[in-house]
């Protein structure tokens, strides 16, 4: 059975998890990946202050045992703030990815399964999507359909859309001419079903790992397009407006800008090792060099 | 990079102060930042104070103008003679003054410029400075007789505002893109969205100005403009947005840090007709659920001066009426509750770009959430808030600041985008009309501010400061606010 050296680790689960746990750079990332997910439900049920009520006259309190990132501008307990920006970003990374691989993976599949005018159309049409720089397109895209945090979502899913059917098509291309496809069609499956039947599950490693990158891609993203102001719009705490709210401050409170810098790091940091760490784990040329 | 250019540029000074150079002239170029870009250079036909904030005294002149401190001083009109019922005004004019477009400037000039700030179809954005004229006649070419319905205490002063300056027919029209003036620099360069150049009119009838151009270089972003003036791009920022570095440049000893006054009442604009807020007991709880300090400490520099009407503390018949509605949140939930909205309502706020409207309005939206108000905080940029609130009221509650000296009558106006409507006022300020005895005006200017406190038309906040931020070397900018000015006519570099 040839499709297996294309499928996830032939070996049995249990072999697998021990794969995973000697590689360092998978249980690194998805501890820190882990951790933030965590933080962001816990959000939701606690934080240490109440970030809607602005207590001005505790502004810009260095870090102590109270405020453990101290607090910002308005008196708000930067942990808690943080806390709940995780949220955001997180929001705004997931769905935006969850568009690009919604559209983009459908797209590449139907353009590897059909080829000729179709594919040429799909590609191009990435092309064209591709040329522009992702991050400024966005800003266009918010600058057009005004600010905000569902306007940042879209955006920045537009532009997951060409990755994935880039991903999609090139996996499903090399899958096409093999043997057990050639098999399927003899059985009479039509091109949707062997798709749905044989291609996906086979790509879905790779559409794995890509959407991990994309994941911390757009995690920074959300980042930078708050930071210019077009992202989450204030009261909602988002991490990317924090850092340009501490701007100004930079020389008197640095502390408001460190915190959110460093979740913005660790949090993409750890989506990619937990990227690289996947790759390493169900990429099938690495699986049989072992 | 900035410390290597500064020690470059140091250095080639050096070098050429050692050589003596004869070429060096004396610096007369001046960059200033401003924060909000005008959406037209007309004084005539808008209210934003970005306007008058390049071109007053600059560009344009009036009659009369205002001065530093806010007096009354000759412009266009060198003296004048006021009959003695008050109603007759006489204006001398200047002679040999050219409109910068060639075109002499007369008594004619004076006359089409007022009558065209009163006339029906005007887009004077403040008619009422003009409405107690009857009417405006050429005596002769250097002389204009202004007849009053009734005497006016406060006309001269009206006259000086940046809304009656004195345009020319030729060029009227055209004055939102070319702004042509007769003042002592001419309009030279309009980069939208980055700067406004003006250059020294060599033809101007008075003193020469001292700087040969100025630019106003516009930046919006509060983060940029702390390092374009610690770059030295920018050498002049008469309002700076500076928040939590001010002290950082005050310790700079590069500049010059001067907090002055403005006539800016910064205050929660509400909708008075618009429900629930048309409720006399809804704003009284918004009232009460204001707390001032807090708003101004939330404000960044923290510098302000709580006020509790529409009146600038620095005038002598200022009334402090901070405590007519002390910070109260129980009473405010009270008020809402006997007014119908136990558990509050939900209401939107628009805010303008400013920092004291953006951060203010978080702090604002906070301070009502503890009664019961959920605010929705919606950010327009400064053209959509002119169009939105103040052109089509379409707003419940917006932040802004109003600049305008003295302009307590406002309220008196039907049309104007608060909405308030109360004849008890509007019978004082015809009162105020009326009166040209100063302690009589003051008095009734008290009366003014406390009804308009008492029926909680907006929630009155803090007067804006001042923050003045210039390279050291630079003298003449003005330390306060008494009008929308950057007066550069005094302006110049001591070495």
């Amino acid at each position: 059975m040839s499709d297996l050296a294309f499928a996830a680790p032939p070996t049995g689960a249990a072999t697998f998890l021990r794969r995973a746990l000697r590689n360092r750079s998978f249980v690194t990332g998805l501890a820190i990946t882990a951790l933030v997910a965590l933080v962001a439900l816990v959000s939701f049920f606690w934080t240490p202050y109440d970030i809607t009520h602005l207590p001005v006259a505790e502004r810009m309190k260095p870090p102590s045992a109270s405020n453990l990132f101290g607090t910002d501008h308005f008196g708000r307990d930067i942990f808690s703030m943080i806390m709940i920006g995780s949220r955001n970003s997180i929001a705004v990374a997931l769905i935006a990815v969850g568009i690009g691989m919604g559209i983009g993976v459908p797209l590449g599949c139907a353009a590897a399964a059909r080829g000729g005018w179709l594919d040429e159309a799909v590609m191009r049409f990435n092309d064209i999507v591709f040329a522009f720089p992702a991050l400024l397109s966005a800003i266009m895209i918010t600058a057009i359909f005004g600010p905000g945090a569902v306007n940042a979502i879209i955006a920045i899913g537009i532009f997951n859309i060409p990755v994935f059917a880039r991903v999609a098509r090139a996996g499903a291309l090399a899958l096409w001419p093999r043997e057990f496809i050639m098999a399927a069609r003899v059985a009479g499956k039509g091109a949707a079903r062997i798709t749905v039947e044989h291609i996906l599950p086979n790509i879905v490693s790779l559409l794995l790992v890509q959407g991990t990158i994309q994941f911390a891609l757009g995690i920074l993203a959300e980042a930078g397009l708050s930071y210019v102001g077009l992202g989450a719009q204030p009261p909602m705490p988002s991490w990317g407006r924090m850092l340009f709210d501490a701007q100004t401050r930079m020389m008197v409170a640095p502390h408001l800008a460190l915190f959110p810098g460093f979740a913005i790091v660790i949090t993409v940091l750890g989506l990619n090792l937990l990227g690289d760490g996947l790759r390493d784990l169900l990429d099938p040329r690495l699986n049989r060099e072992r | 990079m900035n410390i290597v250019k500064t020690i470059m540029a140091a250095t080639a000074l050096a070098s050429l102060v050692a050589w003596g150079a004869p070429a060096f002239a004396a610096r007369d170029t001046l960059t200033l930042g401003v924060v909000l870009e005008p959406p037209h250079l007309d004084p005539t036909a808008g209210a934003a104070a970005a306007i008058d904030e390049v071109v007053y005294a600059n560009v344009f002149e009036g009659l009369t103008r205002i001065g530093p401190s806010g007096e009354v001083l000759p412009a266009l009109a060198a003296s004048w003679d006021i009959s003695e019922d008050g109603k007759v005004y006489t204006f001398h004019l200047r002679a040999n003054v050219k409109f910068h477009d060639g075109t002499g400037f007369d008594a004619d000039d004076v006359k089409f410029s007022l009558d065209r700030a009163r006339a029906d179809d005007s887009v004077n954005a403040q008619k009422g400075l003009f409405a107690q004229i009857d009417t405006v006649e050429v005596v002769d070419p250097a002389t204009v007789k202004v007849t009053l319905k009734q005497p006016q205490g406060s006309f001269l002063y009206n006259m000086g505002w940046g809304d009656a300056v004195i345009v020319a027919p030729e060029s009227a029209e055209t004055n939102k893109d070319k702004p042509v003036g007769t003042g002592p620099f001419r309009f030279d360069n309009w980069a939208k969205g980055s700067s406004i150049t003006i250059v020294r009119n060599d033809d101007y009838w008075g003193d020469k100005v001292a700087l040969a151009k100025a630019e106003f270089r516009i930046i919006p972003d509060a983060a940029a403009a702390i390092p374009a003036l610690l770059s030295g791009d920018v050498q002049c920022f008469p309002f700076m947005p500076v928040g939590d570095a001010l002290a950082q440049i005050e310790a700079d000893p590069r500049f010059t840090v001067v907090i002055g006054a403005t006539e800016g009442e910064t205050i929660l604009s509400t909708n008075n007709k618009k429900p629930p807020f048309d409720n006399l007991k809804v704003r009284q709880a918004i009232a009460h659920a204001l707390n001032r300090e807090e708003i101004i400490a939330g404000n960044g520099s923290g510098l302000g001066t709580p006020i509790g009407t529409h009146f600038s503390p620095g005038n002598e018949a200022y009334v402090d009426l901070t405590g007519t509605y002390p910070y109260d949140p129980e009473k405010a939930k009270a008020l809402l509750a006997a007014a119908g909205f136990p558990n509050g309502f939900k209401a939107t706020l628009k805010l303008p770009p400013p920092a004291y409207a953006r951060d203010g309005g978080q702090v604002v939206a906070s301070q009502l959430r503890a009664v019961g108000i959920e605010l929705e905080l919606i950010p327009v940029e400064w053209a959509d808030w002119l169009e939105q609130v103040f052109k089509n009221k379409d707003y419940d509650l917006t932040i802004v600041s109003h600049t305008e000296p003295n302009d307590i009558g406002i309220y008196a106006r039907k049309d104007y985008y608060f909405n308030y409507d109360n004849p008890d006022f509007d019978k004082v300020m015809a009162d105020l009309d009326a009166t040209s005895d100063q302690a009589k005006r003051n008095e009734l200017y008290g009366q003014a501010q406390r009804i308009i406190a008492e029926d909680a038309v907006n929630g009155y906040m803090f007067q804006l400061a001042k923050v003045g931020v210039w390279d050291a070397k630079l003298e003449g900018m003005w330390h306060n606010a008494p009008v929308q000015a950057n007066d550069l006519t005094k302006v110049r570099w001591t070495e």
